[in-house]
């Protein structure tokens, strides 16, 4: 086990920096002069000297092969160099919005499995009841509603709601608190963004549960348990769920990438300031150094997130060999 | 393996003709429509959506960027069926004409990256060896970007507008359909009959194009239609974001920029609409492909 | 039966093939290498059968794939008509494609399902510009189809629509569109079911006395190769332990391998079955990644003494035309 752990982890090096190097190569493909398009957003003239000055910063100056691995060592220690646009190290603002961006994430695959497994299951053991109609019209509406629409939907329910109710409009907090610090307010405010982005996870794993229990219970080993006597519910409990949720486990890595991507659009329906709204404005400022930092943080932890998915599978499907 | 093969190449789908089954086009069509009632009525709202995007010039009551500020934000009445936005543009013609843009991005996203993705999967499949090997890392790595956070990133670089989105949201579709038609025109290229080609001397083309090819239509058809519905909502986000298809070109995801949350509570019609015809469009072509898995794959059905 | 020749039509001589086992993601780093053919020498004459049996995984089908190029073997020669076949390139093996052609195991998998069985036949004829007027083709596949037993209505089908036995006269019928003078028939039987079999072995005599065809039949099913060959050779993990006429050897068989195998044919008479001794062979077969020093079947062999571990045996004459590799068989 342990040398398949090392084996695992060895494989996210190269994927890394291959990502790496792809990020530096696109961000080198910018059509002109970073640092020209930096000094001259305000359309005025400017001097050479100063042009020089700004590539010299920002290292450009440099041959290319050095800078790629000036880029690298940075990652390797986490510094990511300095915004372009506020001027501080990129570090900084990661550091600053992490969290909120991870308790979001965190908080929506958790609600979507509490949700999916049970009426994934449900409506595979009620096949073509009106049950199970419902679940896969919702599940397969979960996969066409966009996240940042139903982010909006959201909004417009609670004021109107709130209105109706309290004779007031009622929004979520926008300012982050620390959930230790005041839960409820943490909560009020996290819940929302995570409904919206973990609807779709949550249609998924309830697609992947339903057919997964639907070919479980066809299988000769749940026949001979039902011949041998078992009730029902352990027949469901101990030998068709334990099995059928196995291959939703490694649907959850995959779907980190979709959470992820729903989190950019949808910090920015709920005004979070989480690491996706600063990448949207890192893109929308030019803000390179920030861009790059941020592109290789989402890969890198959609990699860990999937190695970490493949370990737990590992773990838990006795037929997998460490080798 | 021999078992598993030979159920995989002789499963008649709906690409053969069966035998006493129908063989044209419309008849087929029927049998379809027989068997899968969701799928056909996806069709319908895809078909629907189409036919609205290609004919907007004609049934779009007004025209998609008149601002008129004589009636702003107004609710759904006969004269604005869905209402106004905060500029006083109609919002139907808007979504008729969004329909032509969210159209043109996602068929063009799915059809350049599925064959994209079609001739580096089965190339790779086909020829093996040390390209097949860089090209799974090339691959396996952008793979690791999610798909908005690349788009993102190629956004950055050629900046926005309906072209550029287009490539954004291509770049990342074609290792999902590479990898996928990969393992499949693997497991085919494993099959006898491509050995018997090889033994008859057949050229590489051919070999590809007659015998490999047409036997892993099956995925591509279905990846195919998944990925439109991805490209369009990939473009309704970041035309959202401000980041894809620029005003004044009519696009979903740009209605819901601006006026959708400032006039949450005074004029919810801005913010419903378009996010309908975006879901709408979608869940059809969900059912339909769902439908498409169905028909094609016998062994993928249930899931 | 159609005169065999005295000089050989194919000579293998050292033929290997190991396929490496390779660990790693970049680099492709060999660490093992499967032997699936280890060393073997045969010849097939102008006109004759040989057949080629053994378990499966001993590397017969192997050795077929290898004479028709779908493999590129490691080391020896596939000398045909003069002509080293594991040499040539792609530009020259397109002749000898001509000659030589295949009859696949499973008649399921071995015909494209998206084409016509039409032009499943016409399309080596069309590749290799044996005809170019589109009639004439259409008439040699309705020729084709004939010859091996199917009507002509069948030409317009799809191979899903037909049985297994009508599929595989289909793959017997495209084989022989380039005419060729060899067919390797890799287990071109076995799929199919026992009555359909009988036919089919007909049909696969009768071509062979019609166009004077040469054939390397390679199977496990004995009772059917006893039918056919002129002559067979038995393999063993990647060897050929025995090699000799067909009645010789299974009247006589001398490798205890062999004897082996064919005391696990079963005799259709009660009688004689109670007298005969069964011997079936003790243990599995070791793996071809690792095979056993020396002889390769020591280990199993009742026969086996200290020598058999170290040195390997090599084929030789006990008698005349009949080959054995075992130091312990004597006169």
């Amino acid at each position: 086990m342990h040398r398949y752990i090392i084996q695992r982890l060895l494989l996210v090096v190269p994927t890394l920096f291959g990502a790496a190097a792809l990020v530096f190569v696109l961000m080198r493909l910018i059509p002109g002069d970073i640092c020209v398009v930096r000094l001259g957003s305000g359309g005025g003239t400017f001097d050479e000297r100063a042009v020089a000055a700004c590539h010299a910063e920002l290292g450009l100056n440099r041959p290319l092969i050095l800078q790629f691995f000036d880029f690298i060592w940075g990652f390797c220690h986490f510094d990511f160099g300095t915004s372009m646009w506020s001027g501080k190290p990129v570090s900084y603002e990661i550091a600053a919005r992490f969290p909120i961006s991870l308790e979001v994430a965190l908080l929506a695959t958790i609600v979507a499995v509490l949700v999916a497994i049970p009426f994934g299951t449900l409506s595979a053991l009620k096949q073509n009841s009106v049950l199970d109609l419902v679940v896969r019209v919702i599940a397969i509406a979960g996969l066409a509603t966009p996240g940042f629409w139903l982010g909006i939907l959201i909004i417009l329910a609670i004021l109107n709601i709130s209105q109706i109710a309290f004779g007031a409009p009622w929004m979520p907090p926008i300012d982050y608190v620390p959930l230790w610090k005041d839960p409820v307010r943490n909560l009020s405010m996290a819940i929302w963004p995570a409904i919206a982005v973990g609807y779709r996870t949550s249609a998924v794993t309830m697609r992947m549960t339903r057919s997964a229990m639907l070919e479980v219970m066809r299988e000769d080993y749940i026949r001979t348990a039902r011949a041998k006597g078992l009730i029902e519910r352990i027949v469901v409990n101990r030998h068709a769920l334990k099995n059928a949720l196995l291959p939703v486990v490694t649907l959850i890595g995959i779907e980190s990438a979709f959470l992820i991507g729903g989190l950019v659009v949808t910090e920015q329906v709920f005004n979070l300031n989480g690491i996706g709204r600063l990448l949207v404005q890192a893109v929308q400022n030019q803000d390179y150094t920030l861009t790059q930092a941020l592109v290789m943080l989402t890969v890198a932890v959609f990699v860990f997130t999937n190695t970490a998915v493949d370990m737990l599978y590992a773990w838990l499907d006795p037929r997998i060999r460490y080798a | 393996m021999t078992i598993a093969a030979s159920n995989e190449a002789t499963a008649p789908t709906l690409l053969d003709d069966l035998p006493g089954g129908p063989r044209s086009l419309i008849g087929r069509a029927l049998v379809f429509a027989r068997r899968q009632p969701l799928g056909t009525f996806g069709l319908v709202l895809v078909l629907v959506m189409a036919v609205a995007g290609l004919s907007a010039d004609w049934i779009a009551p007004y025209s998609p960027t008149a601002n008129d500020f004589a009636a702003m934000t107004e609710a759904p009445s006969w004269a604005h069926w869905l209402g106004t936005d905060q500029f006083g543009r109609d919002q139907l013609s808007r979504i008729i004409f969004g329909a032509r843009t969210a159209l043109i991005v996602g068929f063009s996203c799915a059809i350049v990256s599925s064959f994209a993705g079609l001739v580096l999967g089965v190339g790779s499949a086909y020829f093996g060896g040390r390209l097949d090997l860089y090209l799974q890392r090339l691959l396996d790595i952008l793979m690791a970007f999610p798909l908005i956070i690349l788009a993102l990133a190629v956004v950055s670089i050629f900046g926005t507008g309906v072209h550029n989105v287009i490539i954004a949201i291509t770049i990342p579709l074609i290792p999902r359909c590479a990898r996928i038609i990969r393992s499949s025109a693997l497991s085919i290229r494993e099959i006898p009959y491509v050995d018997a080609a090889r033994a008859c001397g057949f050229s590489h083309s051919r070999i590809i194009l007659r015998h490999m090819v047409p036997n892993v239509m099956a995925p591509f058809l279905i990846l195919l239609t998944a990925f439109v519905g991805q490209a369009i909502l990939a473009e309704a986000a970041l035309s959202y974001l401000g980041l894809g298809v620029q005003e004044p070109v009519p696009a979903w995801g740009l209605m819901l920029q601006g006026g959708a949350e400032e006039y949450a509570s005074t004029a919810p019609w801005i913010a419903i609409f378009p996010g309908l015809a975006i879901a709408v469009t979608v869940f059809g072509f969900s059912l339909f492909g769902d439908a498409l898995r169905d028909a094609l794959d016998p062994k993928m059905r249930d899931r | 039966m159609s005169p065999i020749g005295d000089k050989p039509l194919l000579e293998v001589r050292g033929l290997r093939m190991h396929f490496p086992v390779t660990e790693g993601s970049f680099s492709h780093r060999k660490v093992g290498a499967v032997k699936a053919v280890d060393g073997i020498d045969f010849t097939v004459r102008r006109g004759e059968t040989l057949g080629l049996v053994g378990e499966s995984g001993c590397g017969k089908t192997t050795t077929g794939r290898c004479i028709l190029r779908l493999e590129r073997p490691t080391a020896g020669e596939i000398c045909y008509d003069g002509v080293d076949i594991a040499k040539l390139q792609r530009r020259e093996l397109l002749a000898l494609r001509r000659r030589i052609q295949v009859i696949f195991q499973d008649p399921y998998s071995s015909l494209n399902p998206r084409m016509k069985v039409g032009e499943i036949i016409a399309e080596p004829i069309k590749v290799h510009r044996i005809e170019r007027n589109t009639a004439r083709r259409r008439a040699r596949v309705r020729e084709l189809l004939s010859v091996c037993g199917l009507d002509a209505k069948f030409a317009d089908r799809y191979p899903h629509e037909m049985s297994g036995g009508q599929r595989q006269r289909v793959g017997i019928a495209r084989a022989l569109a380039l005419e060729p003078e060899f067919i390797v028939c890799d287990e071109a039987v076995s799929a199919l079911d026992v009555s359909i079999q009988a036919q089919v072995v007909n049909l696969l005599e009768d071509l062979r006395e019609r166009f004077g065809l040469t054939y390397l039949f390679i199977a496990h099913d004995l009772s059917v190769v006893r039918h056919l060959c002129h002559r067979v050779a038995v393999m063993y993990l990647g060897r050929i332990v025995e090699l000799a006429e067909c009645n010789e050897l299974f009247d006589q068989p001398l490798h205890p391998y062999t004897q082996a195998l064919l005391s696990a044919v079963p005799v259709p008479d009660p009688t004689v079955e109670e007298t005969r001794a069964f011997r079936p062979v003790k243990g599995e077969v070791p793996s071809p990644l690792n095979p056993p020093s020396g002889c390769v079947f020591h280990p199993r062999c009742p026969l086996a003494v200290e020598r058999c571990k170290g040195t390997r045996p090599e084929l030789r004459e006990l008698y005349p035309g009949h080959w054995v590799a075992c130091s312990e068989v004597q006169q």
